[in-house]
């Protein structure tokens, strides 16, 4: 009873919860278009240092950038957990990004994510519009048009 | 009356109009005394005029209209061609194809009236006839009716052969119906109506005609059928049996008021006429056999309306200008045909992945021919027919891109009060549609750049003895798998020099850099974003945005373009396009162990260079090949891998160009030559323009294209 009273005055947001090491990020679903384990990965010369490179999803040629390298986090070596997930923000435009496990789907009604400005001297928090109280822990919600690099940062 | 169903159809034709009469118009201006000239502005002004009122566009109908009778003065000799008429006659044009984008964007004319292009044609249509203006209404009336009467003699003299609503079969229920009407006082009508042979959108007329008949009464059948007039699907004529409650001469009045409307004939119909109606038809058609061949014979069954009425037009009693026979075509729309594209793309990359399969059942196999083989052979030549064909679909002539530049150079004339004649060759010459459809805006830059910059001003031209009317050209022509496009003007040339200096005033480069860079560096500065020569700012170019803006266009169409310039003598622009943008031959080479492609277009030779020839000339790496130096560019350092090869073992060097000049690639391995499938990398990954794209191989791996032009 009590769940339904929230989801009346809340609006609840889907995310896909990641890890990354031992933190937790949310992704919205909405802009999720696949999930997938990690194919072979063509490199791309003289690109990002972040963008691991090339990959094809079912004849799409689909870049594919590392979300450790992103964030500055050391990286590991991809084991039977690691997928990547298929974003896509502008619809004609696919982009993946690789992470160390997913976790799961969860429901956050709006009043349990608590909003952050992005923090530009910060740069573990440049990528993070908020933080979602759940019973397992605190899940980072990705602020997914900046981590692909479509907004600029401040 | 809704007539959105033929907006496509009017913007089409509409368009076709305002380019013939631009093209004549231009025509008409060298030759004023050229008759095939005017009768073909004529035609089209009078034809977009009749297309402006079906569709209800009321000011578009007066601008067309009011030029028409410019035309029509001009043609009938009362009015001479001057200078002053072709500006405010041009000034019209642009006016009404204002009209025509406005209705393309907004489905509606707008309300710009133009009264002044309006009041200035009718001044000029006042003066430029003189005392006849008052003779010329007269005159231009019996002509135009001994024109409208021509046929319609012709065809009237027996008027039982033009009843062919007597050959309607009707069945029994209408016969009751029809009958029925008699009865309770009603009047039964047969009518056959003509419709001029010129009418564009003789379906509308058709739907006019029965509204007409239905303010006093019914139709109750019409052959065709009413479903097959308004798909178009009939003759410039149709008959019909209507229950009226008006005498047939007002129905036929009504029918005769709808524009367009050639002829009607028709009859009271008693009861017994009714039950034996065919009585009387029969000798009717029979003594016409001829006539309806002749009507029949181009049914336009292919679509191609315009042909149909091409082929009609010349044969009926009118005698327009004969025109070329118009090819058959269809109009398609180019999503249809990328979907397409789209799915040959994919079948190309099925293909690959069974002839990868294939090829190591053979190895595996003790490399019997098996029929696997055979068959995965047979597909590929299917396939690269099936991609050559569809790509040949999407190609058009580069006309319409080309075509408006006439009309833009002769208002450069005026405007930079120049001498100027512009020449056009290959205009045929076919690219994809994509292409053609972004190629206009950089040709008209390099054309404006031309007229600007290039040519001389008419007193400096004389002094320096060339002809005083400067020449701009626009040459295409296919060169292998490209399309060449040169631009060029015989003007003054580039000044490499003034460039120079003018680089280092405006502090784009220090004197000591300026004067170390070779004449083609400099040129290519040109190209640099910001970068204007003007002296003087004007609207035609020279804002610093015209060069840099082609040569971004044009690349993003993954061509590239050159300047080739004498001082004194003039300069060309060399635009060079790809055939296609979406399927490419090209070479599959291994570096560092992983796999790319380069465009077999740029692949000159392929040359197995031993490391002994290498010299060194200016601490860059080069070789000598058949008497020519070649920089050599050692792929796995652009590309940040480590070569696998021995740096005593001979080098391969694949020799590509672009334009003129030549580099080797050294790469580690040769792979074979293939069919890809261009893929975009997406707009997330910045890379230097040395990868242009990737492509999936059989094996379902994505290699990365390279673009050598960007190397060189």
């Amino acid at each position: 009873m009590q769940e339904l009273e929230v989801y009346e005055e809340d609006k609840v947001i889907q995310y896909i919860v990641v890890n990354l090491g031992i933190e937790h990020y949310g992704i919205d679903i909405r802009y999720v278009d696949n999930i997938v384990r990690v194919p072979q990965i063509t490199r791309v010369p003289n690109v990002q240092s972040y963008f691991k490179g090339v990959i094809n999803l079912r004849g799409e040629v689909i870049p594919v950038m590392s979300l450790r390298l992103k964030f500055d986090m050391p990286e590991i070596e991809y084991t039977g957990k690691t997928r990547i997930i298929i974003i896509k923000i502008d619809p004609s435009a696919a982009i993946g990004i690789i992470v160390d496990e997913v976790e799961e789907v969860r429901d956050l009604p709006e009043s349990m994510v608590e909003k952050k400005t992005p923090d530009k001297n910060d740069p573990g928090q440049f990528y993070i519009t908020g933080v979602g109280k759940t019973d397992k822990g605190l899940v980072s919600i990705l602020d997914l048009a900046t981590v692909i690099g479509e907004k600029e940062i401040g | 009356m809704d007539v959105s169903q033929y907006l496509g159809i009017f913007l089409d034709e509409a368009k076709e109009h305002i380019q013939v009469l631009s093209d004549q118009m231009l025509i008409l201006e060298q030759e004023p005394d050229n008759q095939d000239a005017i009768n073909e502005i004529f035609r089209a002004a009078h034809s977009l005029k009749g297309m402006a009122g079906t569709m209800g566009y009321k000011r578009l109908q007066r601008l067309t209209h009011d030029m028409e009778d410019c035309f029509s003065a001009v043609r009938s000799g009362q009015m001479s061609v001057t200078s002053e008429l072709m500006d405010v006659l041009f000034q019209a044009l642009d006016a009404i194809e204002g009209y025509v984008e406005t209705i393309q964007n907004t489905s509606d004319e707008g309300d710009n009236d133009n009264d002044s292009i309006v009041n200035e044609l009718n001044r000029l249509l006042k003066s430029g006839t003189g005392e006849n203006g008052g003779q010329k209404k007269a005159a231009e009336k019996p002509a135009e009716e001994a024109k409208a009467e021509a046929p319609a003699k012709a065809a009237s003299a027996p008027d039982s052969e033009k009843a062919e609503y007597r050959n309607i079969e009707l069945d029994e229920s209408q016969k009751n119906t029809l009958k029925d009407a008699i009865v309770s006082g009603k009047h039964v009508y047969g009518f056959t109506v003509f419709i001029q042979e010129t009418c564009l959108l003789k379906a509308a007329r058709a739907f006019l005609v029965f509204k007409a008949i239905e303010e006093s009464g019914d139709v109750v059948v019409s052959s065709p059928s009413s479903q097959d007039i308004e798909d178009e699907k009939f003759e410039f004529r149709f008959s019909l049996f209507a229950i009226c409650d008006a005498d047939i001469e007002k129905v036929k009045a009504a029918i005769m008021s709808v524009s367009e409307i050639e002829d009607a004939v028709g009859e009271e119909y008693t009861e017994d006429m009714i039950d034996s109606p065919s009585g009387d038809a029969e000798t009717a058609s029979e003594s016409t056999p001829e006539e309806r061949m002749l009507e029949n014979a181009p049914a336009p069954v292919g679509g191609n309306v315009p042909a149909a009425k091409e082929a009609k037009g010349s044969g009926g009693a009118k005698k327009p200008a004969v025109k070329p026979v118009v090819s058959r075509t269809i109009r398609v729309d180019i999503e249809k045909l990328d979907t397409l594209m789209n799915l040959v793309s994919e079948l190309i990359i099925a293909k690959n992945t069974i002839v990868s399969a294939a090829n190591s059942d053979t190895q595996t196999g003790g490399g019997g021919r098996n029929p696997l083989v055979e068959n995965v052979e047979y597909l590929e030549s299917v396939t690269t027919n099936l991609h050559e064909a569809v790509m040949k679909v999407r190609m058009v002539p580069i006309e319409s891109a080309v075509q408006k530049f006439p009309r833009m150079v002769r208002d450069l004339e005026k405007k930079l009060d120049k001498k100027m004649n512009l020449t056009i060759t290959g205009e045929d010459t076919e690219l994809d549609r994509t292409v053609v459809d972004e190629i206009g805006d950089p040709l008209m830059h390099l054309i404006r750049n031309s007229a600007d910059h290039g040519l001389e001003n008419t007193a400096t031209r004389i002094e320096r003895g060339k002809p005083e009317t400067g020449t701009i050209f626009l040459n295409a022509y296919q060169d292998g798998n490209n399309v060449v496009i040169e631009v060029g003007d015989d003007g003054n040339g580039i000044d490499v020099e003034a460039v120079r200096s003018k680089i280092i005033e405006r502090g784009y480069a220090s004197e000591e850099t300026a004067n170390q860079m070779s004449d083609k560096d400099i040129i290519n500065v040109l190209f640099d974003p910001g970068f204007s020569m003007a002296k003087q700012v004007t609207d035609i170019s020279g804002r610093g945005v015209g060069l840099d803006v082609v040569k971004s266009n044009i690349e993003s169409l993954g061509g590239d373009v050159e300047v080739k310039t004498k001082l004194g003598e003039g300069s060309t622009f060399i635009v060079r396009l790809p055939l296609t943008l979406a399927i490419i031959q090209a070479l599959m080479v291994i570096v560092g162990g992983e796999k790319y492609a380069i465009s077999l277009d740029s692949i000159t030779t392929i040359e197995d260079v031993p490391v002994s020839d290498i010299k060194l000339v200016q601490q860059k790496e080069v070789i000598q090949l058949r008497g020519t130096v070649i920089p050599i560019i050692r792929l796995s350092n652009v590309l940040g891998v480590e070569s696998t090869k021995d740096d005593s073992e001979n080098l391969v060097a694949v020799i590509v160009k672009k334009g003129d000049t030549l580099a080797g690639l050294v790469v580690d391995e040769l792979m074979g030559q293939q069919e890809i499938v261009i893929k975009s990398l997406g707009k997330y990954i910045n890379n230097d323009r040395i990868i242009s794209g990737a492509t999936i191989l059989g094996d379902g791996e994505v290699a990365l294209i390279i673009d050598a032009n960007a190397l060189i």
